[in-house]
């Protein structure tokens, strides 16, 4: 895996014990980087060590990164070969020696050695190549400061135009200045430094005249109306002394003002730009190399000319041409200049664009990684696994392996699974060799590898029940949205997951996929079961109430159970039976049964607690009986959850866990015995409402157009500072708010409470009242912006309206619900605030992401440090105590220790 | 039980000694008390968090997440039915940007005693109003031949506003120069002193004349006196916290504005910092969204760190980030690079980011803690 790095300067990996100098060209021996780059072009490739052992220790470390401009010598010195010639392979199809595909840049061809380390493809990572141009050409990265340093310093003398004695004070002020306020300061005190000496035009030094020089867009000085050829540009700042370089923030050794003009441009290894063979056996080269072999073209015919004496002019050309060349090699976005493109008109992709944006180097290689041992499939719900289970394929659980490492101890446990192979679950796919060679598994090995093995080997099993898995769906807002879940194997061909862990991960299931991986080793996964299994996060980090609990179905179960339900023993045994329970003992002992007590089953027999419902009423749990009030959305679902936090509080966090699996296989299963559905005649009114409601339309109507009436005789009081066209949308805006709000009175009042839809509104499992009401009764206004909808520009709504209508029906009042039907301009309009809401959720998505990014950018270095302030990576201190208090939101209840709870208990 | 409460001063955060204090009965027995602020201390160390949690990425999730659900374009209406304030996602991307000019400008005007009780708030809430020239002016005239500007008062409006001529032609010749005025009763004349004036030059100079300020407060150009809780406040659009300030009847304490550039630039980083996080929690709130003020908090801290407020983009806190790296892998890597190698920057490697692209551990949470041992020196 080569990774290349753009533009400009050098980096090198520092490593620990070795001179700055060595350090480049050295390989480390964990991670191999071998850093090369130019005088204007740096280019990293990292080598991840291939080996799968499971044991790999780390010996050294890249402790830090140093960022510099190569110099020519650099250049060459990291080179491996000079290229001469822009040919890329001769007769046979083998690469020139000389060429830009020469194998001592490296392999790309299976089979061929790379002459410099003498590895084969894959193993190899490429070296650099250099080319020595005909003629200094300027880097175009550095044209601005190019220009500020040939402005401010002396054309004769090359000092900077800072007298003498001054230039050590200016230092002593820049060195103050970054000790105090950062490096960014620095910067910004020198760009006034170099403001304040552009309009010297006398060297307070050696008192020469200076010339205004100005720069022509991309890479042309200016001097007096007479072009600097890059010659005399380099010779004037090879003349600049190293004390005058850091007033301009250049440091030497590891800047030289004149390693900006380049002389020797470094060729990228092959690795990094490799060519692809077409169906037809045609070779297909890289945009870098087509880049490559122009420049390397156009140096050759400069020096050609050069060399033939050939006139001025035809040099100059050349020159203009190399220097374009190079430039887009670097950047082929510049806006002065045209881009270079394929013949088939696409711009080509050089430097600059393969490092910058999402798709490039930085974002999408460096910063994101990929994995192996990795899954994704649709998911659906399964209520009867626990929370903190995933149903896991046995396609899935038969590709998907563990590691495990063999020993004396489980040698024999380990043969079973290598005897059944890998196409018998559960088997074995392959097994490693101490020494890192992997085998697989197949009929014909089977009796070898069990032959072989002994301890030291890893067999590669097949995944179990139990086995520790990752679980995540995109978008991963969240640390919630990447869980540890244990492994169930079961039939079918999708993930599976407990209903109740829906809401962390934000998952449905109309077709979700969720990904699912497997840590390979011990410390992953100690570190997923300990810090990432869903029970240690039962607890939001956000509000720091519970975020998992029960939903939907679950909530409505348990709110008739403990509502109205009443069961024979047999039955409530068997009911308990069935979500898990073992233990009946708290059961009491009498043949009638209450839903009260067959729920009070479930909770320990020291639990107190006391809540409101959704309703505001009472519950109250006493020596772990619930003697008061039900269950609904306020004691059980997630984001309130506060018998859920108690329980939490007082028995952890895997008690908690398995009780609420229990409350919630609970729920489903009165559900099922009970039977549970909607119909569209619980939409249905007693006659009287009817009546009622079809008088507050009626009625609201008539306000509406008396308020009409008193805008058209100009009568309306006008609110301060609107118009009084705005006043009357306002006040009727006002009433028929009033109207819906009121048809959702009558309609809470008048409609059966027993019907299911009541329920699952009155429980908080799904829906609410106005929902009921707009089925039974009135949609109600459409607002857009908070206004009704507007009449456009011609003064109407739509053409089966007077112009100038403000009628409520004509300004997107839906009268009608959804059960008697809507008209078609009622329909029309409620399009509009549907699309309008689309519109408005496509639009947020990338806004939120861009914010979220931004932060997650910005913060991600903050930590707790051991001294409990908070510290970001440059140890600046952000806060001496987090929150002003220290305590970690997930573990306080809703961001509070509460003292009241404290109290009651003693 | 004051004495006892003390003694914990040092060990318990001064919320949580409040609210012990209000939810105790008086008069509760010594070992009682004793044992219910110990099993609190107990509590408050459990809850404490632990060194090395990476609280800047769980406080950026916690803004981040809620973003997704909160709408884009909500105008709310404060008080009455007034004025619209930007909220939801907009204005969160507005405060943590720190963004100078503001969408919508509002303030809240708190009274001093007799005129919070609403004595003459109608009059004073006018008199804040800015009234420019444009407003009193029915029109402008452009005499071509002697190219003079020649503007017609609008009586009427003059007098509702108290002004009189003499007050507008201080105010013209106070706020521009090189034109000679003269007044007509109804109208008022501006000739330039300058000879070589051109047409194009009085067109220029017209739309200066029209942004002349007589009255009021600069910035502010709409009030609004509400009743809010016993006590009568103005809430204007447009925000000029300094001026405010400086009125005798505004209450100085209270009043507050919604623009926190102002805020820094008036009161200073520690109010900004509190007026961020106010702000960030309004939004939320308004959003029927739950966050912990402690993930707010960080961000205002983080924001402000520099003594001066900075936003969460390229140009803010991201450019003072330590490691190149971390910089470059945010936005315009390019630059940052070459920045970089221009003055031989080092990359410590201390934060998250770099980490990641050289497959290293990262110094954050499990990744923080080191083994240290004495180990035995080799045999040479």
């Amino acid at each position: 895996m080569a990774k290349e790095k753009e533009a400009a300067k050098e980096k090198e990996v520092e490593m620990e014990d070795l001179e700055p100098e060595v350090k480049a060209a050295e390989e480390a021996e964990a991670v191999e980087a071998s850093i090369e780059s130019a005088e204007t072009a740096e280019v990293i490739a990292v080598k991840k060590p291939e080996r799968i052992e499971a044991e790999q220790h780390i010996h050294k470390q890249v402790k830090s990164i140093v960022f510099s401009i190569l110099s020519p010598k650099m250049i060459k010195a990291m080179a491996s070969a000079k290229i001469v010639t822009p040919e890329l392979y001769d007769k046979e199809g083998y690469p020139v020696d000389g060429g830009l595909m020469d194998i001592r840049l490296g392999v790309i061809d299976p089979g061929l050695r790379c002459k410099t380390c003498g590895s084969k493809l894959k193993e190899c990572i490429g070296h650099f190549g250099y080319i020595e141009l005909a003629r200094p050409i300027i880097h175009v990265k550095f044209v601005a400061i190019l220009l500020n340093l040939l402005k401010c310093t002396c054309r004769d003398c090359g000092r900077i135009l800072i007298s003498q004695n001054k230039i050590k004070k200016t230092k002593e002020i820049l060195d103050e200045v970054e000790k105090e306020k950062g490096i960014e300061e620095r910067r910004q005190k020198v760009k006034d430094i170099i403001a304040s000496l552009k309009t010297i035009n006398k060297c307070p030094n050696c008192k020469a005249r200076q010339h205004k020089i100005s720069l022509e867009k991309p890479t042309t000085f200016i001097e007096n109306e007479k072009r600097i050829s890059p010659i005399e540009i380099r010779t004037r700042l090879e003349k600049i002394p190293d004390e005058d370089c850091e007033i301009f923030g250049l440091k030497p050794p590891y800047v030289r003002p004149e390693w900006m003009v380049l002389t020797v441009l470094p060729i990228p290894p092959v690795t990094m730009r490799p060519s692809i063979t077409l169906e037809s056996g045609e070779r297909s080269e890289d945009d870098l190399t087509h880049k490559l072999g122009d420049i390397v073209r156009i140096n050759q015919r400069l020096f050609e000319n050069i060399n033939a004496g050939a006139p001025e002019i035809i040099v100059e050309d050349l020159w203009d041409l190399l220097q374009y060349h190079i430039t887009t090699f670097f950047d082929n976005s510049i806006a002065q200049l045209p881009p270079a493109r394929h013949r088939s008109g696409q711009p080509l992709k050089t430097i600059s664009e393969r490092i910058t944006s999402k798709e490039g180097r930085i974002r999408h290689n460096l910063a994101g990684k990929r994995t192996n041992f990795s899954a994704r499939t649709v998911i659906s719900p399964d209520p009867m696994i626990e929370l903190n289970e995933v149903g896991v394929p046995k396609v899935i659980a038969m590709t998907l392996t563990v590691p495990e490492r063999v020993n004396d101890w489980n040698i024999a446990y380990l043969k079973k699974f290598i005897e059944r192979g890998p196409e018998i679950y559960p088997g074995a796919n392959y097994i490693i060799r101490p020494d890192g060679k992997k085998k697989k598994i197949t009929d014909e090995t089977k009796e070898a590898s069990l032959e072989e093995i002994q301890p030291g080997y890893i067999v590669e099993r097949h995944l179990m029940d139990g086995d520790i898995a990752v679980f995540n769906r995109q978008p991963s807002l969240h640390r919630m949205s990447m869980m540890c879940h244990h492994i169930r194997v079961l039939p079918g061909n999708t993930l599976r997951l407990n209903p109740a862990v829906c809401h962390p991960y934000n998952a449905d299931f109309d077709g979700d996929e969720m990904n699912l991986h497997i840590p390979q080793t011990e410390e992953a996964r100690a570190e997923a079961e300990i810090l990432m299994e869903v029970q240690t996060q039962l607890i939001s980090t956000r509000y720091g109430l519970s975020i998992i609990g029960c939903v939907q179905d679950a909530i409505s179960g348990n709110y008739l159970l403990t509502k109205e339900i009443e069961l024979s023993r047999q039955e409530a045994v068997d009911l308990l039976a069935s979500i898990g329970l073992e233990d009946f003992s708290k059961l009491p002992r009498k043949e009638k049964i209450s839903g009260k007590e067959v729920f009070s089953a479930l909770i320990p027999e020291d639990f107190t607690f006391k809540g409101k419902t959704r309703a505001n009423e009472d519950v109250l749990i006493k020596g772990g009986n619930l003697v008061e009030g039900y269950m609904d959305s306020a004691n059980l679902g997630e984001g309130s959850g506060l018998l859920l936090r108690n329980l939490h509080q007082k028995y952890g966090k895997s008690f908690t866990i398995d009780l609420l699996g229990k409350m919630f296989r609970l729920g489903i299963q009165v559900l099922l015995r009970r039977g549970f559905t909607c119909v569209i005649s619980d939409t249905d009114l007693p006659e009287n409402a009817r009546i009622e409601i079809q008088n507050v339309l009626e009625n609201a109507k008539k306000d509406v157009e008396s308020l009409i009436q008193l805008y058209k005789d100009n009568k309306l009081d006008t609110f301060p500072g609107k118009t009084l066209e705005e006043t009357l949308e306002l006040r009727i805006l006002e009433v028929l708010n009033k109207v819906r709000n009121r048809t959702g009175e009558i309609v809470a009042e008048k409609a059966d409470r027993k019907t299911h839809t009541m329920i699952m509104a009155n429980s908080g499992a799904r829906g609410n009242l106005l929902n009921l009401a707009q089925m039974a009764a009135c949609v109600g206004q459409q607002a857009m912006r908070g206004k009704r909808i507007g009449k456009g520009f011609a003064e109407r709504t739509l053409s089966s309206f007077k112009k100038h209508d403000f009628s409520p029906e004509a300004r997107g009042f839906i009268s009608n619900g959804f059960k008697t039907g809507l008209t078609p301009y009622e329909f029309f309009f409620g399009s509009i605030t549907g699309r309008d809401s689309l519109m408005d959720t496509a639009l947020r998505t990338p806004k939120s992401g861009y914010l979220y990014r931004r932060l997650a950018n910005a913060m991600q270095d903050l930590k707790v440090e051991y001294d409990h302030t908070v510290r970001d990576a440059g140890g600046r201190i952000i806060q001496f105590d987090y929150g002003e208090d220290g305590i970690d939101v997930s573990k306080s209840e809703g961001g509070i220790i509460n003292t009241k709870r404290v109290i009651d208990l003693i | 039980m004051d004495k006892m409460l003390k003694e914990y001063e040092d060990k318990l955060p001064k919320k949580i000694i409040e609210d012990l204090r209000l939810n105790l009965q008086k008069g509760v027995a010594q070992n009682k008390l004793r044992k219910i602020l110990d099993t609190t201390l107990g509590e408050y160390q459990k809850a404490k968090v632990h060194p090395g949690e990476s609280v800047g990425l769980v406080a950026a999730e916690s803004i981040g997440e809620p973003g997704t659900q909160m709408t884009l374009n909500t105008f709310h209406f404060a008080g009455v039915a007034e004025m619209n304030v930007t909220l939801g996602l907009p204005r969160i991307i507005e405060i943590l940007d720190g963004r100078k000019e503001l969408d919508t400008p509002m303030m809240e005007i708190y009274l001093k005693k007799p005129y919070s009780q609403g004595k003459d708030v109608r009059e004073l809430a006018l008199s804040l109003k800015e009234t420019k020239l444009d407003e009193i002016t029915s029109e402008f005239l452009i005499n071509l031949v002697d190219l003079t500007i020649e503007i017609n008062l609008n009586r009427e409006k003059m007098k509702e506003i108290g002004l009189t001529n003499a007050h507008v032609i201080n105010a013209i010749s106070k706020q521009t120069k090189g034109f000679t005025i003269k007044d007509n009763k109804e109208s008022i004349t501006l000739k330039s002193r300058s000879k070589e004036e051109n047409l194009n030059d009085i067109y220029k100079a017209k739309e200066k004349f029209k942004e002349v300020h007589l009255k009021g407060i600069k910035g502010i150009y709409q009030v609004l006196p509400v009743r809010r809780d016993e006590e009568y406040i103005i809430i204007t659009a447009g925000s000029n916290l300094a001026d405010v300030l400086q009125l005798p009847e505004a209450d100085a304490y209270k009043t507050t504005t919604n623009n926190i550039f102002e805020i820094e630039q008036v009161l200073g980083i520690e109010a900004a910092r509190q007026a961020i996080i106010n702000e960030v929690f309004k939004v939320i709130e308004s959003q029927g969204l739950n966050v912990d003020v402690r993930h707010i908090m960080l961000v205002a801290d983080t924001m402000c760190i520099s003594g001066s407020v900075k936003g969460i983009t390229r140009y803010g806190v991201v450019s003072e980030k330590a490691s190149v790296l971390a910089r470059a892998s945010f936005e315009t890597p390019i630059k940052h690079i070459i920045n970089a190698a221009l003055v031989g920057e080092v990359d410590e490697l201390n934060s998250v980011v770099e980490n990641v692209m050289i497959n290293q551990p990262v110094p954050v949470g499990t990744g923080l803690p080191d083994l240290v041992t004495r180990v035995k020196a080799k045999d040479k």
